[in-house]
């Protein structure tokens, strides 16, 4: 390889690339990657330390904006913690809800990386396409909890209400809709050969760097690795339900992108499975006003990755502390494993592949 | 560059900040003091003004839970480009600057450089509680409490998030504000 001067460039703070907030700086030796260094905190809020003023229930709207993309599972991460440390035990009713909204969250959020990966390696179609679909489920969210993007709809002890007369049917027919869709899409972009070229072979993660590095989510399971929260250690209702772990093992961004793609297929099947089994009965318990002395700890299968969050009570109205583990903080740090090697406009299509959220990510 | 006797090889090595100040100095001064400048502005005015409020383009700088509105109003259902509003990605092809969601310090400086980077005529736009007060982040010790603090700001948006109709509306309210400032080429604010 003919080496030339080396140099850094900066792809961000305000760069089409980031989808957020944050720089990504590459050294680049010609058009060679040969370092990569992320830097982040645009958008640090300083959510932990915020949670320590508010009370409890106060907690939930802000851990919605934790990560925009998917809003619900943060706030239901946040609710599970501290159930963990009240020592709550959620109904069966509101467990079911629960998943529904859940694998909603998941397909509006990988509708909504599907939107904008296809911007990102322009396919105008796809953009179209995804956020036209995205706002199926989106609809049905906002008919259940009133608002688009931050639901505020999980409570300490369950959900907040349960689901409107006509909901679940609503859902089922959207499922339909977003399955007949999905092989659309997978035609539209498995078809398309500049889609291949720029994601097959492209940003290939080995399944030890991710295992070391702490990769999870859809980057780990597309490098081989088949670990899934929801299966093994099942949370809510999901030990009843019936999935696949997708996964694949070629470590590359087309596998990461089919990863996504099968995953809102099983999504699709659970909340179909979800719909027919739900037991009647109440949706919520009454969670008491102080948490008792101690620690709480929950980890879920968050769209992005595994989110995890620790709680301390002292035995007053408000948390002692409140950690929150964000998987892609973790994906992000290990940009310089994804990079290295490979050409600066696969930048784009790598960085993109990853779903990227700066929310969770900078708290 | 020496400002008595430039060469032509000097003309050429323009900066950028010596091109501004030179066609500051031989077109904006000539064309405003001289009749033939109130003359162009008179018949072109408002066929700029046209041009103007129905091209506006917003930067493509999402911050947080908003951007996804903003990107929201760009896609089928809401169709902002039929108000002729396009995303571009550079600060130098862009009239509107949309802050959608909270400023930490961290980038309060990149965001006052991205506003300087905007050629003159230019708006802004703070959409969300965030943008405009700190929202539900108002006691953080890194949010900076509203974007007017550092920029000024033509149009707010409330709703956390805001909705993309919201969106759409300032982008329509700002369309009539421009027609009704009346600015031309050279006139204006």
């Amino acid at each position: 390889m003919t080496r030339t001067a080396e140099m850094w460039i900066n792809m961000g703070p305000q760069h089409p690339m980031t989808h957020g907030l944050w720089n990504l700086r590459v050294k680049v030796d010609g058009e060679t990657i040969v370092d990569a260094e992320p830097e982040v905190g645009y958008l640090h809020r300083g959510i932990e330390k915020i949670c320590e003023n508010r009370t409890y229930p106060q907690v939930i709207p802000i851990t919605d904006r934790l990560c925009y993309g998917s809003s619900m599972s943060w706030s239901h991460l946040y609710c599970r913690t501290i159930e963990d440390l009240m020592g709550l035990e959620v109904p069966e009713r509101a467990q079911y809800i629960r998943v529904v909204v859940l694998e909603m969250q998941r397909l509006a959020s990988h509708l909504m990386w599907l939107a904008a990966y296809a911007v990102d390696l322009g396919m105008m179609a796809g953009f179209i396409y995804s956020m036209r679909d995205r706002e199926v489920f989106v609809d049905l969210l906002q008919n259940l909890s009133g608002s688009r993007l931050t639901y505020n709809y999980p409570r300490i002890g369950g959900v907040a209400h349960d689901i409107p007369p006509g909901w679940d049917k609503e859902a089922l027919r959207a499922c339909d809709y977003t399955e007949q869709r999905l092989r659309e899409y997978e035609d539209l972009y498995e078809g398309s050969k500049i889609f291949m070229m720029r994601n097959e072979g492209v940003g290939i993660l080995r399944r030890d760097d991710a295992m070391n590095l702490g990769v999870t989510g859809p980057p780990m399971r597309a490098s081989g690795a088949k670990y899934d929260l929801r299966k093994d250690r099942p949370y809510e209702a999901y030990a009843d339900m019936d999935f696949e772990v997708c996964s694949r093992t070629e470590g590359d961004c087309f596998a990461r992108y089919r990863v996504r793609m099968d995953e809102m297929w099983e999504s699709c099947r659970i909340i179909r499975q979800a719909i027919q089994n739900m037991p009647k009965g109440k949706w919520r318990v009454v969670a008491p006003r102080n948490a008792p002395e101690g620690t709480g700890m929950a980890r879920v299968e968050d769209p992005r990755g595994e989110g995890m969050m620790y709680a301390v009570g002292d035995g007053s109205d408000r948390p002692y502390r409140l950690k929150i583990r964000s998987p892609i903080f973790v994906t992000v740090s290990a940009a310089p494993k994804f990079l290295v090697g490979y050409k600066i406009a696969d930048v784009v299509a790598i960085m993109g592949g990853l779903d990227m959220c700066i929310g969770e990510n900078d708290r | 560059m020496s400002k008595d006797k430039p060469s032509l090889g000097q003309v050429m090595m323009f900066r950028s900040k010596d091109f501004i100040e030179w066609s500051d100095e031989a077109l904006a001064v000539v064309l405003k003091r001289s009749p033939v400048g109130g003359a162009l502005d008179l018949v072109l005015k408002d066929f700029f003004n046209w041009a103007t409020r129905n091209s506006l383009y917003p930067l493509h700088f999402g911050i947080m839970c908003c951007a996804l509105e903003m990107a929201v109003a760009s896609a089928p259902r809401f169709d902002a480009q039929r108000m002729g509003v396009i995303y571009r990605s550079t600060p130098r092809q862009c009239d509107i600057l949309l802050v959608n969601g909270p400023v930490s310090k961290k980038l309060k400086p990149a965001l006052r450089r991205l506003y300087d980077q905007m050629p003159a005529p230019k708006w802004v736009i703070a959409m969300g509680e965030c943008a405009i007060s700190g929202g539900p982040f108002y006691d953080s010790y890194n949010v900076v409490k509203g974007v007017d603090q550092f920029i000024p700001v033509d149009i707010y948006i409330p709703g956390c998030p805001a909705r993309p109709e919201a969106l759409i509306d300032a982008f329509l309210k700002l369309q009539k504000q421009i027609k009704e400032e009346k600015r031309g080429l050279l006139t204006g604010k």
